[in-house]
């Protein structure tokens, strides 16, 4: 139909020309998908994925499973699909790009169905069909019937070529699709969202591409990113986890809180998901006498969870330093990473992120109402090397309310450790 | 008969399945020791509450907060439990952690900014069943439905949660089962309990300053000049809240 005639019909319609590079891509992404249920999957352009599931039969019991499992998938994708099983890859695209969704492992039904099938599904019969028409062939069935000799004459070797890797009689090579080392899948909003909520359902379509890509790698990431495309601009919301995962449920959860947390600042034309850190999935062996009140991979996603919101800097653990300054021996890094346990006696539990300075008073001590000394000196003098040097003399302090606290004086190092000023570094809690 | 139907009248006291009201309340699972003998015997379940809030209420800073709750994390995180440190005041100091004997590999610390991703985190880390222990500073307010939410949180899991509340907080209801507060009493730490299930509690228990370990050592400093704390300081802001009545000098 024309498009004015189309418009005269339907004054509301909307006309979106069609885009054959995004469909190639389409389907490049869905043949990396695919390789989950067999690395022998083959792309057959413009629309159609072969898979050879021979091997796969083993893990997946009947072709039924593997032709429902690639359903409900492609379904969840946002695709609609026509599928075929037959002995051959080519019988296999005809039927299904007949929509005979046929399963077929006997031979002998094999041929009585290619025969049946029209002329026309043929890639070198397009164009032939002038000539087939004046002499009454329609079906493949028909050509077969006729002398293998005089078709070829007459057609050309390809015809009767495509009709034998049909039937099984020529070999029917194809490349095997290799999915990429890097996941990218991108896809176009049908309108422009403003709310998280719309983004999470459409990114949770690449998501689900996303970990049939990982299932068919048997690996996981530890980071991925969503990007957002706007009108003129576009940006980034970045998830990190803490080991390498493939749920897809878990990815959702991460971005739901990193969606929540960002305001988007402009409508949302177009999503894409990035990921590059491709790791292989360990998966954890059950310990014999775990403990199954508190789990480990509880604690993994908890931690993601936290950071996602919280941002990665925001929840992390502490590592003890061999250090004599107190500032540089407690050190944030990962949580659950090995530690050495360097402990340190006489140390507050709590320390002042920047030591506070504290007045000097001449005082005896001893007075009930006073700050008291408890212990000290103790001198820490180090740093010569980095610049950040510095003399100090640490006493324990005990204030009237009998908290217990950690001062030091400082000696500052340009005055040959002349007496400096006092603060308070360390709440003994 | 006159006699069997004595005997049994004088055992019904002692069956396991009579609560009198002097005694405090049992609990289905045991509590974890909190390392002090005679305040388990004081806690229902002999120990800090499982899959419960407690609430902890220190009059100061620095009177030993936290040192008395070490030996329970120390013992958790021996056994490869984590704890969580949800909004901590100030930095917790790795090698005093590690001298408190609780694995430095569990410690996870959370940092929020405001009360609301406080309690979001805490109420994660209670739901996620993941940590032998939980930590909480949510600031000075904090709405009864908040920690009821909490609560709620903590008893779907296999946690000790502790909560930790300015000492005016006592005055107010509260949905924890468990409620103490610390004041210092010559030096040594004194645990009210201010709620608890079964019989209130009537005197505090005093927990002595060497038991609460890691603790500085006292060498009897003695010296002319002492500092006090400056309130006047311009930069005094940066530690944030130590107890108003220390900062008279």
């Amino acid at each position: 139909m024309q498009e004015n005639a189309a418009l005269a019909l339907l004054p509301d319609l909307v006309i979106k020309s069609r885009d054959p590079s995004a469909e190639t891509e389409a389907m490049f992404g869905l043949a990396a998908w695919a390789s989950q249920f067999t690395p022998a999957t083959a792309l057959d352009l413009p629309s159609t994925l072969v898979l050879d599931v021979t091997a796969s039969l083993k893990l997946f019991g009947k072709p039924e499973e593997i032709v429902r499992r690639l359903r409900t998938g492609l379904r969840e994708l946002g695709f609609r699909s026509a599928w075929a099983v037959a002995p051959t890859a080519s019988a296999a695209c005809w039927f299904a790009r007949m929509s005979q969704q046929f399963l077929i492992v006997d031979r002998e039904i094999l041929m009585q169905k290619i025969s049946a099938l029209p002329l026309g599904i043929l890639k070198s019969a397009a164009d032939l069909m002038r000539d087939f028409a004046s002499l009454g062939l329609e079906t493949i069935g028909d050509i077969q019937s006729l002398p293998r000799a005089g078709v070829s004459r007459r057609f050309g070797q390809e015809l009767l070529a495509e009709i034998d890797r049909g039937t099984g009689q020529r070999p029917d090579p194809r490349t095997f699709f290799k999915p990429p080392a890097v996941f990218l899948a991108e896809i176009e909003l049908p309108a422009e969202a403003t709310q998280a909520e719309a983004l999470l359902f459409a990114s949770r379509r690449l998501l689900l591409q996303l970990e049939g890509f990982l299932i068919a790698r048997s690996s996981g990431i530890e980071r991925f990113t969503l990007k957002l495309l706007h009108r003129t601009s576009s940006s980034e919301v970045h998830v990190g986890m803490l080991s390498p995962s493939r749920d897809v449920e878990h990815f959702s959860r991460l971005l739901r809180e990193r969606l929540g947390t960002s305001t988007l600042k402009e409508p949302v034309r177009a999503l894409a998901i990035v990921a590059d850190s491709v790791r292989p999935l360990r998966t954890d062996s059950g310990d014999l006498f775990i403990d199954e009140s508190i789990s480990i991979g509880n604690w993994k996603s908890l931690v993601d969870q936290l950071r996602s919101r919280l941002g990665e800097k925001s929840v992390h653990g502490l590592s003890a330093h061999s250090e004599h300054r107190p500032e540089l021996a407690s050190i944030p890094t990962d949580p659950g990473a090995i530690q050495l346990q360097l402990a340190l006696e006489g140390r507050p539990l709590w320390m002042l992120e920047v030591p506070r300075p504290i007045k000097p008073v001449d005082q005896y001590p001893g007075t009930a109402d006073r700050i008291q000394l408890v212990s000290g000196p103790e001198r820490i003098e180090s740093g010569w090397w980095d610049g950040r040097d510095f003399i100090r003399d640490y006493f324990v302090a005990r204030t009237p309310d009998q908290s217990l606290l950690w001062i030091y004086q400082e000696r500052p190092v340009a005055s040959r450790g002349q007496k400096g000023s006092w603060y308070l570094q360390g709440i003994f809690s | 008969m006159h006699d069997s139907r004595t005997a049994v009248a004088s055992e019904i006291p002692q069956h396991p399945s009579i609560w009198r009201g002097k005694d405090l309340a049992r609990t289905r699972v045991p509590g974890i020791s909190t390392g002090f003998v005679s305040l388990d015997a004081e806690l229902p379940g002999g120990g800090w509450p499982v899959s419960n809030l407690t609430e902890i209420m220190p009059t100061h800073e620095g009177i030993g907060e936290l040192r008395f709750l070490s030996p329970a994390l120390a013992a958790l995180s021996q056994s490869g439990k984590y704890i969580a440190w949800i909004n901590p005041p100030y930095l917790p100091y790795a090698p005093a952690i590690a001298a408190a004997r609780i694995i430095l590999q569990t410690v996870l610390i959370v940092k929020t900014a405001g009360a609301r991703e406080t309690l979001w985190a805490a109420e994660q880390a209670l739901r996620a069943n993941a940590c032998g222990a939980v930590l909480v500073w949510p600031g000075p307010t904090v709405d009864y439905a908040a920690l009821r939410r909490l609560q709620m949180a903590a008893e779907g899991s296999h946690t000790i949660s502790f909560i930790f509340r300015p000492v005016s907080a006592g005055m107010t209801a509260s949905p924890a089962p468990l409620r103490l507060r610390l004041e210092t009493s010559c030096g040594d730490l004194a645990v009210q309990i201010l709620k608890r299930r079964g019989n209130p509690a009537s005197r505090p228990v005093v927990l002595a300053a060497r038991e609460l370990l890691p603790l500085p050592t006292e060498t009897g400093y003695a010296r002319n000049t002492v500092p006090s704390l400056d309130r006047h300081s311009s930069a005094g802001t940066a530690g944030g809240a130590l107890p108003p009545s220390s900062l008279h000098a």
